[in-house]
């Protein structure tokens, strides 16, 4: 009588048992191959929440908005770019680049025809909605607060491929502001400034980029952080705060005065006002990598004003 | 809006109805209640909101001149005045035309106006680096005001250019609409051009109360007395005017002179208002319909009778707009769409059912 085959059930379980093994071994070593695959690849989740998958970084880039393009070409990635926006002016180069309208009437015919890898905007228009129908990658990103410029920055960094960048240009805004702070004159700390982005009149509160800039300048808001970014305030509200020092658009700065009952805040009184020419406010109301500047001109008016009494 | 409240203005010739005098003489009280409630109610809202409280502790405090007599005062006041020329015109506007659903703005003066604003912020943008402080100053100071007013004009004159003066009616009509299409897309244009012209031309859209001074409420009391006058004058040429064309004729009365003058007056009143005030929403349309469904009358009537609601309605609106987000503000143009509009759909509604 044979022997019944207890090995071979044995010899079985052995041979399944490589398999699984190199099974696993292949499975692991794919995955290994796969990671490094992924490294050169790009996920970035944009401040809409939605994930972008890009094979490589774009090589192609188009900007819809101002402070993206400066943030893309202070990255390194100004070559990259095909076009802007038309309000985008800085650097100089971006002068040359076609111009594919604004965030609402973009040139939807124009931006398709540059074949772009990547369209960078920030919040959704319609324009956007029709090119993403289209099969573009639009990546949103939002930057309404230094907490976001920053974000923004290692966002784009991250799509650039030079994830490391950001860290830098981000170090180098902040150096900017305090070295901008250290020049407000010890006097003017804590003066409660109106920062006037309209004449409705619309101020830039607290919590606006600009209030954290003059926040970070050592100077207080008449504009509590309840009344949000860029509050539509009523004019009796500014008289009555009566702020030390106007800010605003220079050539409105001259009208101050005549405004109802304007004549008796102490900042237009006594004449300490920050006018900027359109080209200054322009910057200033820039959140971008330029936001260091934006401090420096800041610094600069306060410390051509007078020490109140 | 409905042919009951043409007819309103139309059977108003019969003007010794005992129960409509007795509805005119209601009305006439209780808009002069709610104007002198809105005025108390505009001196008691200021920045904290609504307060009798805070209305006391500013009368016995050291600001009372500056906070009630510089800005709270004039700023009522000045409302009133705006929504006054605004409903004056209005009723002018709806008798011209015999069409309930005319409002001031429908000559070419909204989007002359609006022109005129964009204009000047884009001059003064660009006037920034070439021309010298000075001048953008006066620039700007003649500027938002002279603008809208000049601009307001000018585009009623193009409109009366266009359809070879106040003749027809109709080509009339076609010619405002042509012309305000045509200026506001050019002003659109400009503001692609300059950006900068942008957030001035938007507030001017909404329409502002907020920096109506005492000059405003002394410049627009002139021109509103002088308009109303005026407009008295005409009271009876409107009354004819209803009755149709031919019949106005055969009284007697030059169409094409009487409807010029008309025209111009409404387009002065509008002008007036827009200047200081922007371009605040469906006062002028509200009014005469609000005044004809409680109080029918002759346009002797209507037309007094409109100015004051209208005063009434932008009083109130603009304490609204100064009370609900405190120390925010509504655009005062917002509050009144929203207000007419409710009132419109209400009064959809009711007509339905009925």
């Amino acid at each position: 009588m044979p022997q019944p085959p207890r090995l071979v059930p044995h010899a079985r379980w052995v041979g399944a048992l490589a398999l699984l093994v190199k099974a696993l071994l292949l499975a692991a070593l794919w995955l290994v191959v796969a990671r490094q695959a992924t490294a050169q690849a790009i996920v970035l989740r944009d401040d809409r929440g939605v994930e972008h998958r890009l094979a490589a970084p774009p090589r192609r880039i188009v900007s819809m908005m101002p402070s993206l393009t400066e943030t893309v070409s202070v990255l390194g990635g100004g070559a990259r770019l095909v076009g802007v926006d038309r309000y985008s002016n800085w650097p100089a180069e971006v002068e040359r680049l076609p111009r594919l309208g604004g965030l609402e009437d973009a040139q939807i015919e124009a931006i398709a025809a540059l074949k772009p890898d990547v369209i960078l905007a920030s919040n959704s228009s319609r324009a956007m909605d029709r090119l993403e129908a289209l099969g573009y990658t639009i990546v949103r990103l939002k930057s309404d607060s230094h907490a976001d410029v920053q974000r923004t920055l290692q966002r784009v960094a991250q799509l650039l491929g030079t994830p490391d960048a950001a860290g830098a240009v981000w170090a180098r805004v902040n150096g900017e502001i305090d070295a901008a702070a250290a020049r407000v004159p010890a006097a003017l700390r804590g003066q409660r400034v109106y920062f006037e982005v309209g004449g409705g009149p619309y101020a830039a509160g607290s919590t606006s980029f600009i209030g954290e800039t003059l926040a970070r300048l050592g100077l207080a808001n008449i504009v509590p952080p309840e009344l949000g970014p860029f509050p539509k305030l009523n004019p009796e509200f500014v008289v009555r705060a009566r702020p030390d020092i106007v800010m605003g658009v220079a050539r409105e700065q001259a009208l101050l005065a005549s405004r109802p009952g304007w004549s008796t805040v102490p900042a237009i009184r006594e004449q300490r006002l920050c006018g900027f020419e359109p080209a200054a406010y322009e910057l200033l109301t820039r959140p971008g990598p330029r936001m260091g500047v934006a401090a420096g001109l800041l610094a600069d008016c306060l410390q051509r004003l007078k020490a109140p009494q | 809006m409905t042919p009951t409240s043409l007819s309103g203005s139309a059977t108003g010739t019969a003007r010794g109805a005992p129960a409509d005098i007795a509805a005119r003489q209601r009305l006439l009280t209780w808009l002069a209640l709610a104007l002198l409630l809105g005025t108390l109610a505009g001196l008691a809202t200021g920045a904290q909101g609504f307060s009798l409280r805070g209305l006391w502790a500013d009368l016995r405090g050291e600001d009372t001149v500056l906070l009630l007599g510089q800005i709270r005062a004039p700023r009522t006041l000045g409302a009133a005045l705006v929504g006054a020329l605004l409903g004056l015109s209005g009723a002018i506007a709806q008798g011209v035309f015999r069409n309930p659903l005319a409002d001031p703005y429908l000559l070419g003066s909204a989007a002359g106006a609006g022109l005129g604003v964009v204009l000047v912020l884009a001059g003064a943008a660009l006037g920034g680096a070439s021309v010298s402080l000075a001048s953008a100053v006066w620039l700007a100071r003649l500027g938002l005001v002279g603008a809208a007013f000049f601009g307001a004009l000018a585009g009623v004159g193009l409109t009366l250019m266009l359809a070879r003066g106040a003749v027809h009616t109709l080509r009339l009509l076609l010619a405002g609409v042509v012309i305000g299409v045509l200026l506001g897309a050019v002003s659109d244009l400009v503001t692609v051009v300059s950006p900068d012209a942008l957030r001035g031309k938007q507030a001017f859209l909404l329409g502002s109360t907020s920096f109506l001074g005492w000059n405003a409420v002394a410049l627009m009391s002139a021109g509103f007395v002088l308009l109303a006058v005026l407009a008295q004058r005409h009271a009876r040429a409107l009354d004819a005017l209803t009755l149709g064309e031919d019949s106005a004729t055969s009284l007697g009365l030059d169409l094409g002179r009487v409807r010029l003058v008309l025209v111009l007056m409404l387009s002065a009143g509008t002008a007036l208002a827009v200047s200081q005030a922007g371009l605040v929403a469906f006062i002028g349309l509200l009014a005469p319909h609000l005044v004809r469904r409680r109080a029918p009358g002759p346009h002797g009537w209507l037309l007094i009778a409109s100015a004051g609601m209208g005063a009434a309605v932008l009083l109130w609106a603009d304490v609204i707009s100064r009370a609900v987000v405190a120390p925010e503000e509504l655009p005062v143009g917002v509050v009144t769409a929203v207000l007419g509009g409710s009132y419109l759909v209400w009064l959809l509604q009711h007509r339905v059912r009925r």
